[in-house]
């Protein structure tokens, strides 16, 4: 038994009594051990994780798949006692007073908290350097980056130091990552998972989901978070359906949907045979394929750059150095104060995005950036709409290329912004949408993403769990995770 | 010069009376220990949200229609974002272009005459903290036990031309919330605050001129005062030629003077935009319907029909509606005797007097209205007299014994008996003949002190009406 089983072959295991819940706890400490200081996917490891572990170990029930089972949070999602900073300067030290509801719920389940993610500082990025602390590497090639910005959570699955973690997705930061390192990554419908506590990037885009090896993983930890929290006035009022029951494993007569709009000059050759070969299979178990259109998909990485900067900058206006996290310390008075605490506690793609959602909501300037940006992500969704009136799940890369090299986009915002060109569309349209392993080029992972139709993460799992189950690739494991010793 | 026309809007911001803050479930208390009151909601602790507290929405939309705003069906809070201490999130929940209330209008009575003041808009909103700056100015502590307190700011258009007009508007308004039970609007508490916009123009023009906003004034009368402060001001600029700087100033009891804060071009760019945490707020007619349900009849309605129905002078009824508990106490009181004015008299007279030196409301003393109009029937029978029951009203607030108890008790009732006042008569008329000599010399005076014996032999229970007239009698009579 390793990290690379399913959840349910270690629940198994569990009331078997061929392991305890706190001797996983110590598998998982020693996996983070032997490979964390090459991987650096943690920023915290909690201290008191097999004590937490033994008090699952007299409950252990048939239906309680998560009990005793380790997990890690990106470091976004607040932990009560545990410090949490969103891998950013300015929140070095800040333990909040109170927990996620996700971290809540998954407690209740009996899961294990192993400790919190790196991440793009404030989940701003793509590849995981934007970490105000040091960056995280793919470990299928340790040159490479995990993708972002739950580039620790993709990266700790993948080199089974926990079985499953939670990331936060605002424009591709789970699907992009579990695509770079070879793991399953979903994004719920926005309002399927409770936001309380998820500290905040981007609102009306960000939704928590799992990272897993498997899709019938990812439907499990999906049943232990999703559902109505009184807390968050944007989460849904819906009783999540049985999720697992859906994954019958049939597709025949299911209409997949092709837009050319993904499969764009910026595509890899390596990812777009690799998506192909994935379709054709789709096909081979009896679904119909035909190809649709998403005609403003061009402008949804702009109307996305606006919105996003936007609430960003309102949201992290909070960080001024007055109630917690770090505060200058030589100000000579208020305004001295917040110019000091905020230039040198944020990093700056951090400070780039405030500027520019800053001014995208400046009087004189709103009706021609945010207003806009607002009316274009109005006709994304409506383009899915339209899609969805004749195919039932669409298909496509979830990025345009492999995990590229540490440092090689860092100084190019631009470029790197095009690596979520297939995902964001989907957070402006708030769908569901998951990316699952659908080949290795070169040694490194490709992600084959599917979208689904709001709040129909039944049926989305259930087409990529067929197509996991028929290609055969789960769990993948990476060079890296074989020499180590258990 | 040409004659100058005061043009004024008010801003005013009323707390709403929820036991809870509008997006948490922190308490709302007046004056408890400095962060005493605080959640990771209010604090703006990192990853916490909103929730809209419903009872915050039901009492704003009740205030729009009480201030005869339409309801529309949908409207949305926005983000208004600014740094500074008070506001932990960095922005204040509140509304922008889509408020709850709007087109609204209240009246007011200047000279006698009826005056509409129209209402641009009502929106609800999230309080700020409180700072307290270290008299040694070096640091500022920070309470945060007022944010997210529930507030509606009401706009008025620029209707108002003059500072007494300005005063009626804010205690008009100040009415009705307390009638809706919408708000108890204690300015010293700021429960109830107002910002004021002012401008002269010359008679007749239609533009405005440049206007002044000011803040800090905390009381009815110093929104009086700071307002006529600055008209003054202003006119003096104008009268020397010179141009009003378009600024906010904050008025400064101390000096009875307004100071400037900040002028135009320090104007923040507050960037509102609409709050993704935060559904639109979607309401149904049957909703809009209850809320209007719960508007009682307001200061204005009540004040006319109390003259119309009681025959009330309009001073009476504007005293008796000053709040809703006084206006329902004399409301019952007046049902129930003859003569309502002789109900406003002993309302507006002895129980005023009674709760102001006591320092009580209406709805805190022992005499309610059924009792005080026992009390007054009793009188228009001719049980006791006016001047015994006078005592026994202090009795019954005092004891909260009901006035026939203390009749019983005290053996008061009047004596009305005239065989039995003729003897008592006889008798005080021969022990004091000499001011019986004086008045049939022409003293008048000297009637009410053979009154005052009779009243005294019968320890104030006689009936005046009838020993003035057997007094007279047996003078005539003696002759």
């Amino acid at each position: 038994m390793d990290f690379f089983s399913s959840l349910q072959e270690l629940h198994a295991g569990l009331l078997k009594r061929e392991a305890t819940a706190s001797e996983l706890a110590d598998l998982s400490l020693q996996r983070i051990a032997s490979l964390d200081d090459r991987v650096h996917a943690f920023l915290h490891v909690s201290a008191d994780c097999v004590a937490a572990a033994k008090e699952t170990e007299t409950v252990i029930g048939q239906e309680r798949i998560l009990d005793g089972i380790p997990y890690a949070l990106k470091d976004n999602m607040c932990t009560r006692g545990i410090e949490t900073t969103c891998a950013s300067h300015i929140l070095k030290g800040y333990i909040p007073p109170y927990s996620a509801t996700v971290a809540e719920r998954l407690n209740d389940a009996g899961a294990v908290l192993m400790g919190k993610l790196n991440m793009d500082e404030f989940a701003m990025g793509s590849s995981t350097e934007n970490s105000g602390f040091f960056p995280t590497r793919n470990p299928w090639n340790l040159e490479r980056v995990p993708g972002g910005s739950s580039g620790g959570a993709a990266a700790a699955v993948a080199a089974g130091m926990v079985p499953f973690a939670l990331g936060s997705d605002t424009g591709g930061s789970i699907r992009q990552p579990a695509a770079f390192c070879g793991v399953v990554g979903l994004k719920p419908s926005y309002g399927l998972v409770s936001r309380f506590g998820l500290v905040a990037f981007a609102s009306s885009l960000d939704q928590i989901g799992p990272l897993t090896h498997t899709v019938e993983d990812a439907a499990i930890v999906l049943q232990a978070i999703a559902g109505k929290d009184e807390r968050d006035s944007t989460s849904a009022n819906i009783q999540a359906p049985d999720y697992r029951a859906a994954l019958t494993g049939d597709v025949r007569g299911l209409r997949i949907g092709i837009a050319s709009e993904y499969f764009g000059p910026s595509v890899e050759i390596g990812v777009r045979n690799a998506v192909t070969k994935a379709i054709a299979l789709l096909e081979q178990l009896g679904a119909t394929v035909s190809p649709i259109s998403l005609p403003h998909t061009e402008y949804a990485l702009s109307a996305y750059y606006l919105i996003a900067p936007a609430e960003a900058s309102s949201n992290l206006a909070r960080y001024d150095g007055v109630r917690y996290g770090v505060r200058a310390v030589d100000a000579g008075n208020l305004l001295d104060m917040y110019e000091k605490t905020r230039s040198t506690g944020f990093g700056s793609e951090v400070k780039r995005r405030i500027l520019i959602g800053t001014y995208a909501l400046s009087s004189g300037y709103y009706d021609d950036y945010y207003k806009r940006a607002q009316q274009v992500r109005t006709l994304i969704r409506q383009d899915f709409l339209d899609a969805f009136e004749s195919v039932d799940v669409i298909v496509s890369p979830t990025a345009p290329t492999t995990a590229f090299r540490l440092g090689e986009k860092v100084h190019d915002p631009l470029t790197m912004y095009l690596s979520d060109i297939c995902t964001i569309p989907v957070n402006l349209a708030g769908l569901p949408a998951i990316s699952v392993p659908c080949g290795v080029i070169d040694g490194l992972p490709v992600g084959l993403q599917m979208i689904g139709r709001m709040f129909d993460e039944q049926t989305l799992l259930r087409v990529a769990h067929a197509y996991e189950q028929a290609a055969g690739m789960a769990p993948l494991r990476p060079a890296l995770a074989m020499g180590v010793k258990a | 010069m040409t004659a100058l026309e005061t043009v004024i809007g008010l801003e005013v911001h009323v707390e709403l009376g929820t036991k809870t803050k509008i997006f948490c479930s922190c308490a709302v208390e007046f004056g408890a220990p400095p962060n005493s009151h605080v959640c990771p909601v209010c604090l703006g602790s990192p990853g916490a949200l909103p929730v809209l507290n419903e009872q915050a929405l039901a009492l704003g939309i009740r205030a729009a229609l009480a201030l005869n705003c339409s309801v529309p069906a949908q409207s949305k809070f926005d983000r208004k974002n600014y740094f500074y201490p008070d506001s932990p999130k960095a922005y204040q929940i509140s509304q922008y272009d889509e408020p709850i209330g709007q087109h609204g209008f209240i009246e007011i009575a200047v000279g006698g005459e009826k005056k509409r003041i129209g209402i641009t808009r009502v929106h609800l909103e999230e309080d700020a903290g409180k700072l307290n700056h270290s008299p040694y100015g070096d640091v500022s502590f920070v309470d945060l036990n007022r944010v997210g307190i529930p507030l509606i700011e009401i706009v008025s258009e620029p209707d108002i031309r003059s500072a007494e007009e300005a005063r009626l508007y804010l205690e008009e308004i100040r009415s009705i919330m307390q009638y809706c039970l919408v708000s108890e609007c204690r300015m010293e508490e700021g429960s109830l605050r107002c910002d004021a916009n002012i401008s002269l123009r010359p008679v007749g023009q239609r533009e405005f001129g440049t206007k002044t906003e000011i803040k800090n004034m905390n009381s009815f009368r110093n929104v009086q005062r700071g307002l006529e402060y600055e008209q003054e001001r202003q006119t003096g600029i104008l009268a020397r030629g010179e141009n009003i700087a378009q600024q906010t100033l904050r008025w400064d009891e101390a000096t009875g003077t307004t100071l400037v804060m900040r002028s135009k071009e320090d104007a923040h760019d507050y960037r509102y935009f609409p709050d993704p945490d935060l559904p639109r707020i979607v309401l149904s007619a049957a909703y809009i319907d209850a809320r209007r349900d719960e508007i009682p009849e307001l200061p204005a309605q009540m004040r006319e029909r109390f003259e119309r129905e009681y025959g009330l002078p309009a001073y009476d009824a504007g005293v008796l509606t000053a709040s809703r508990g006084l206006a329902e106490y004399f409301d019952q009181t007046a049902q129930r005797v003859r003569d309502p004015k002789s109900a406003s008299n002993w309302i507006m007279g002895e129980l005023l007097a009674y709760l102001k030196a006591a320092m009580l409301e209406i709805d805190e003393i022992h005499v309610t209205p059924f009792a005080l109009a026992d009390l007054i029937r009793l009188i228009e029978d001719g049980t006791i007299s006016a001047k015994i029951a006078k005592t026994l009203l202090k009795d019954m607030l005092d004891s909260g014994k009901d006035a026939k108890t203390l009749i019983a008790e005290q053996g008061l009732i009047q004596i009305s008996d005239e065989g039995e006042l003729r003897a008592i008569a006889l008798r005080v008329l021969a022990a004091n003949p000499k001011t019986v000599d004086d008045y049939r010399a022409g003293k008048e005076k000297a009637l009410g002190s053979l009154v005052g014996q009779m009243m005294k032999e019968t320890r104030g229970k006689a009936n005046p009406q009838i020993v003035n007239r057997v007094i007279l009698e047996l003078i005539a009579g003696g002759e």
